[in-house]
């Protein structure tokens, strides 16, 4: 299919997808979240008619235009990256891939868009119940989108609903319930806005934190941690419960991804969790060497992790490499062996039929069907190309649970201390308030680090690897771009973090 | 009735849906330019700061929209027709992107233009506006243009594209008719800018800069009619990229005026459209009606339907290959499958829905014009 695969362009090409998802992941989580809060933060000033919650709702809906035209500037260029970068991907997968993205521009974007104006737009403009009605469409919208671009990336995870054309040589649709209630998509939604939603409510934490150390606009910032807290407390249960099944969900579908972010080589029934410890990242998976440099494993809680069952068997990294056939494990060196049958029958059946030979082209397309589930193996070169970056994968994913562990705890300690009154006194309690918000962004960057990093060598899971999914491009093409957007990106952040220290310096208007 | 359509409709009828949907979310695209348009006019109109803030917060209240439909645009036709979207953006890598560039810049500039501490400054976040108004719109104008002029790409057996130029699509802005097709769009964009903001701006204190906007109005209509006349002497003769029974591509002389003849409903839309598009102008200039916009911008869509109809209409390579013929893309060869089509029509169900709502809350927000009260009041320092 693709004769000469130029690596060096493929790495450039992921490096640039991943930099402008890290950039575009700073401002998307806390538009998905913030946007609830403000909606609850109006919904009480038009309640009350306090003029104190007035303030308070356009000071946050300030600080969330500031963020948001960033967002959709970088969310262009992922959208339209697919194109640019990885066109043999767009048209492998696009009457799949297409659809979410298209719905999410006439679906969500619309919503978003046309509300945004009035939220920012409509104080003197419109009734005040219109207006609060747009502030929580633009929550609605903002959430839709997730919604359809969660889909579309579970798909990548999860290819259900789909079959391979050979006359076409692309992936179809043939079930679009399915994809669209792809159980992975349903944990990734729930996970990313849960998740979104605690994020939020630390940012608010951090800033009215400082106001609190400062002794300034202090009744609105207890104000607004009171809200920020409840709301950011039942988010993080809700964080707790759909990662459990989005972990669930890797291992059923992603084995490989989870023996990855647990640094699970050799596969093991009542399988423990490692509670502490240091990957070796010099490891190979062909090797000999200690996968931990040291560690303490929690027994058995793996096992009920990803397969809901005590002391099951969970596979490890070689097993999946090299098969295990006590367990009934194919390895990835046989999935290789029957995918390039696949591929040579796939080229075969276009030869023959270009040549109209009917008999040639339905034997060909007879081996082609009995291998195709194997379709994407016959792209790698070896079995262990199969192996993700397992130390980064574990990594982000401990760097993410220590994190979203440590969260509920501070939301119960701020709300503590708000009802016993003594918040203002709590000082160590408010200087550590003030970073939540760039631990919160660590634990996103994390999380989306492993859900990405883990799948790799796959664009998408078991059919197409990155290295197909590619555009037909030098490598010094897209490292010129790569630079491009990052020196762009770069100095809007800057421009970015400017004014939002700008505004928070000023603070909301005071009665 | 709906449901026993799609369960009937055949694979083609579908394509020329898509087509047709697509060529309406392009069309309104060029319409709702007029942002685009309007920043242009920023550096020409608005003397004063106090008529910068007018014309930008008018332009601001609707700035959104245009993006969302050009990102929606290319959901759309990532959706109906992958294979162009895999070999237009993955060949004509660099024109693209200095596409998505501009819009990248123009995205913060609203929020960032007039903010303390936005490290640049507001002339900087207005040349970002006066780059994506200009460049932005001729790079995305030249791109149509190759609709009809062709593009320098192979596609493999696998549909991997190659292209054949080292400028990666650059080169279309070398060709006179590409640049007149976005210099067309790019004045005409400036006079649907100067329509617009004379209907959305209440002028009292700010009479000269409506005198200013009627001028521009009529200015850079005329401004538009040579690339549109050049647009027009060059297509109507122009060897045509035709697809026959077969699916074989080949070139027809005068194959797009006779897209306009075959298809009637072509040739009445352009009639029509450049018909409201004058009488808006005109309207305009020569009156002091405000409503020009609304005629102009109808005629607008109507006139880039015509063109996205002549080129992917009547058996037409909408994305001709110069290099290879049968690397084409038609609306047949480059569409998903008769499933998707399907389904995506179901949801193309809601696009009334949302056209509805989009045109209730303009009326809403608009009721109240952007005046010079409100960006001198108390307030002022919330807005753009």
């Amino acid at each position: 299919m693709i004769e000469n695969i130029d690596l060096s362009m493929v790495n450039w090409a992921r490096a640039q997808f991943a930099l402008t998802a890290l950039y575009h992941w700073i401002f998307v989580p806390l538009t998905l979240g913030i946007t609830w809060i403000i909606a609850f933060y109006h919904t009480i000033y038009v309640k009350t008619g306090s003029e104190e919650w007035k303030n308070l709702t356009r000071f946050w809906m300030k600080l969330f235009a500031i963020n948001f035209a960033i967002g959709v500037a970088t969310g262009i260029i992922l959208e339209f990256e697919f194109g640019t970068n990885w066109s043999n991907y767009s048209w492998m997968v696009g009457d799949i891939f297409g659809a979410p993205l298209a719905i999410e521009g006439i679906f969500a974007f619309f919503l978003e868009a046309t509300f945004f104006a009035v939220m920012f737009f409509g104080w003197n403009r419109v009734s005040k119940k219109f207006h609060l009605f747009s502030t929580w469409m633009v929550a609605v919208g903002s959430n839709l989108s997730g919604v359809w671009i969660l889909v579309a990336n579970a798909w990548m995870q999860h290819p259900v609903g789909q079959a391979f054309n050979p006359n076409t040589a692309r992936f179809e649709m043939q079930n679009f319930s399915e994809v669209v209630f792809n159980p992975v998509a349903v944990s990734k939604f729930t996970h990313t806005t849960s998740a979104s939603m605690l994020f939020a409510a630390l940012f608010i934490l951090s800033i009215s934190s400082f106001y609190l150390l400062k002794g300034r606009h202090v009744k609105m910032a207890k104000q607004s941690i009171l809200v920020a807290a409840v709301f950011g407390l039942l988010a993080s249960g809700f964080v707790a419960f759909s990662g459990d099944e989005a972990a669930y969900e890797d291992a059923q579908n992603q084995p490989m991804k989870l023996a990855a972010f647990e640094g699970l080589y050799k596969g093991e029934t009542n399988a423990g969790i490692v509670a502490f410890g240091m990957i070796n990242p010099a490891k190979k998976v062909d090797d000999d060497k200690d996968a931990f440099i040291f560690s303490i494993k929690v027994p058995g809680i793996l096992s009920i992790l990803a397969n809901r069952s005590p002391g099951s068997f969970v596979p490890g990294i070689e097993d999946l490499v090299y098969g295990n056939a006590e367990r009934g494990i194919m390895g990835a060196q046989q999935k290789i062996e029957k995918g390039k049958i696949a591929l040579t029958q796939l080229d075969a059946y276009k030869k023959a039929k270009k040549a109209d030979n009917q008999v040639a082209a339905t034997a060909a397309l007879t081996l082609f069907n009995a291998h195709k589930d194997y379709l994407g193996y016959g792209f790698l070169e070896k079995p262990e190309d199969a192996v993700p970056p397992v130390a980064m994968s574990f990594n982000a994913f401990h760097i993410m649970v220590v994190l979203g562990s440590l969260f509920p705890l501070v939301f119960l300690a701020y709300l503590y201390f708000s009802y016993k009154g003594t918040l203002e006194k709590q000082r160590l309690l408010l200087g550590g308030g003030t970073i939540l918000f760039f631990l919160g962004l660590i634990a996103h960057w994390a999380g989306w680090i492993l859900a990405e990093v883990g799948r790799q060598p796959w664009a998408i899971q078991d059919l197409l690897p990155v290295t197909i999914a590619r555009s037909n491009l030098t490598a010094g093409t897209v490292q010129t771009s790569f630079f491009m957007f990052l020196a762009l990106f770069t100095v809007l952040l800057i421009a970015e973090i400017s004014i939002m220290l700008k505004q928070i310096s000023i603070g909301p208007e005071e009665n | 009735m709906i449901a026993y359509w799609l369960e009937t409709a055949t694979l083609a009828q579908l394509q020329g849906l898509w087509w047709f949907l697509c060529s309406v979310l392009g069309s309104l695209l060029i319409f709702l330019f007029f942002v685009q348009g309007g920043q242009t006019l920023l550096w020409q109109v608005a003397k004063t700061d106090v008529e910068k803030s007018l014309v930008i917060n008018s332009l601001g209240k609707k700035w959104e929209l245009t993006f969302t439909t050009l990102v929606t645009f290319g959901g759309a036709l990532f959706a109906a027709f992958p294979k162009f979207y895999a070999t237009s953006f993955g060949g004509a890598y660099w024109v693209w992107m200095l596409i998505l560039f501009t819009f990248i810049i123009q995205a913060v500039s609203y929020e960032y233009r007039t903010k303390p501490r936005n490290i640049f400054g507001a002339k900087v976040y207005e040349t970002f506006l006066l780059i994506n108004g200009s460049v932005g719109v001729l790079l995305i104008g030249a791109a149509v243009g190759t609709f009809f002029t062709g593009s320098n790409f192979t596609l493999s057996s696998y549909n991997l594209v190659t292209w054949t130029s080292s400028l990666r699509g650059l080169e279309a802005a070398f060709s006179l008719f590409n640049l007149s097709v976005g210099l067309f769009l790019v004045f005409n964009a400036r006079a649907l800018g100067a329509m617009y903001l004379l209907n959305n701006i209440d002028f009292t204190g700010a009479e000269e800069l409506e005198e200013r906007l009627r001028e521009a109005t009529f200015k850079n209509f005329t401004l538009s009619l040579p690339f549109l006349g050049w647009f027009l002497l060059q297509i109507i003769p122009m060897d045509g990229y035709a697809v026959s029974a077969t699916g074989e591509v080949f070139r027809q002389s005068f194959k797009y005026l006779l897209n306009l003849v075959q298809v009637p409903a072509l040739a009445v839309s352009l009639v029509v459209g450049l018909a409201l598009v004058i009488t808006g102008v005109m309207l305009t200039a020569k009156t002091k009606a405000k409503c020009g916009i609304w005629s102009s911008g109808l005629g607008t869509v109507l006139v880039g339907m015509t063109i996205f109809g002549m080129a992917g209409f009547n058996n037409t390579a909408f994305y001709p290959s110069k290099v290879d013929l049968q690397s084409s893309l038609t609306i047949h060869n480059a569409s998903s499958s008769l499933y998707t089509l399907q389904t995506m029509t179901w949801v193309a169900l809601a696009i009334p829905v949302v056209l509805l709502y989009v045109a209730y809350v303009w009326r809403s927000l608009d009721m109240k014009k952007v005046s010079v009260a409100e960006v001198t009041g108390p307030e002022a320092e919330e807005l753009y």
